[in-house]
């Protein structure tokens, strides 16, 4: 049974847009090229890293942002698992699935950054980048165990089980440059030391900002969409459960057919 | 400027990605709320517009 209802979606622009996903919209359309113009023409390079200087403005807002993805999820399993809301597990899973772009983002972009300053694209030995990994991969396998064929509030317990278990690897992720610091590449935390000039600073969080602006963004459209797909998956079962009870009623009519057939004979 | 390849490909994979995601994402939710009554669109708020 498929239920159509385009007609009443006519004239809209987006079906999970609204006037605050408009608004959100409309600032990443200013604040991304203004991004762009501080990252590349107005801060200035730096002494050791050069050029190479202008990726961490993106590198480390994803990163944040990945961290920031992952423990909501871990907040909505947690209150899934209390209070059994599917607005909580549909909350968990939208921010998984954006947290694991992010965190692919943290990966590719760190790897292109690291080549021109470290000169690998990839270290094994490096604490961070083999527990970021472990994070990225953790929630891949959030996301396909959520793809598992089961009842849906089955699926969410054990979805919110592996969310709550994948976010504890967040705090080593972030804290691993210092309690492993000679096994790391990375630099321990620059942003707070004064160092940094001006210009520097406020791209970087220019850039945090933007970064925030499209993750709240992503994150409202995102569970829309698993909102939706949750109804559409309980329409299916509605179906399902119509059809089976309507092939009873066939066999129940068939079966006291042949009773009744039997008893005449 | 110096790395200027690494700076393009870095910068196109962090607006690419995300901009490809939103796409998916804008089409998956068209494509549903087109099969899901507006009765049963709780917290989809175009549906109230």
């Amino acid at each position: 049974m498929k239920i159509k209802f385009k007609e009443v979606k006519e004239g809209r622009f987006n079906a999970t847009s609204s006037r605050s996903t408009r608004f959100l919209g409309f600032c990443l359309a200013l604040g991304i090229p203004t991004l762009i113009l501080f990252a590349f023409v107005f801060s200035p390079k730096d002494d050791t890293m050069e050029d190479a200087v202008r990726l961490l403005y993106i590198h480390v807002p994803v990163a944040i942002f990945s961290y920031v993805a992952f423990g909501i999820t871990a907040i909505g399993s947690i209150c899934y698992l209390w209070k059994q809301s599917r607005w909580w597990d549909t909350t968990a899973h939208a921010s998984a699935e954006i947290g694991v772009i992010f965190s692919a983002l943290t990966l590719i972009t760190g790897s292109i950054w690291g080549r021109p300053t470290w000169n690998t694209w990839w270290e094994w030995g490096d604490v961070r980048l083999v527990t970021t990994l472990v994070m990225f991969l953790m929630f891949v396998g959030y996301l396909a165990l959520r793809q598992v064929p089961a009842q849906p509030q089955i699926r969410a317990k054990r979805a919110a089980i592996v969310g709550i278990i994948g976010t504890i690897n967040i705090p080593i992720v972030n804290r691993s440059v210092e309690w492993w610091e000679n096994s790391t590449l990375h630099q321990q935390s620059s942003l707070t030391d004064g160092n940094l000039e001006d210009l520097t600073l406020f791209t970087w969080f220019l850039g945090t900002l933007i970064l925030g602006i499209a993750y709240l963004w992503l994150m409202i459209h995102r569970f829309r969409v698993g909102w939706l797909a949750s109804e559409h998956e309980a329409l299916g079962y509605g179906a399902a459960i119509e059809e089976r009870q309507a092939e009873a009623g066939i066999q129940t009519a068939i079966a006291s057919e042949y009773r009744e057939e039997g008893e005449i004979e | 400027m110096s790395h200027l390849g690494y700076l393009i490909a870095g910068w196109a994979f962090g607006i690419g990605v995300p901009g490809i995601y939103a796409i998916f994402v804008l089409r998956r939710g068209r494509k549903l709320s087109a099969e899901v009554p507006v009765e049963r669109q709780r917290w989809i708020s175009s549906g109230e517009e």
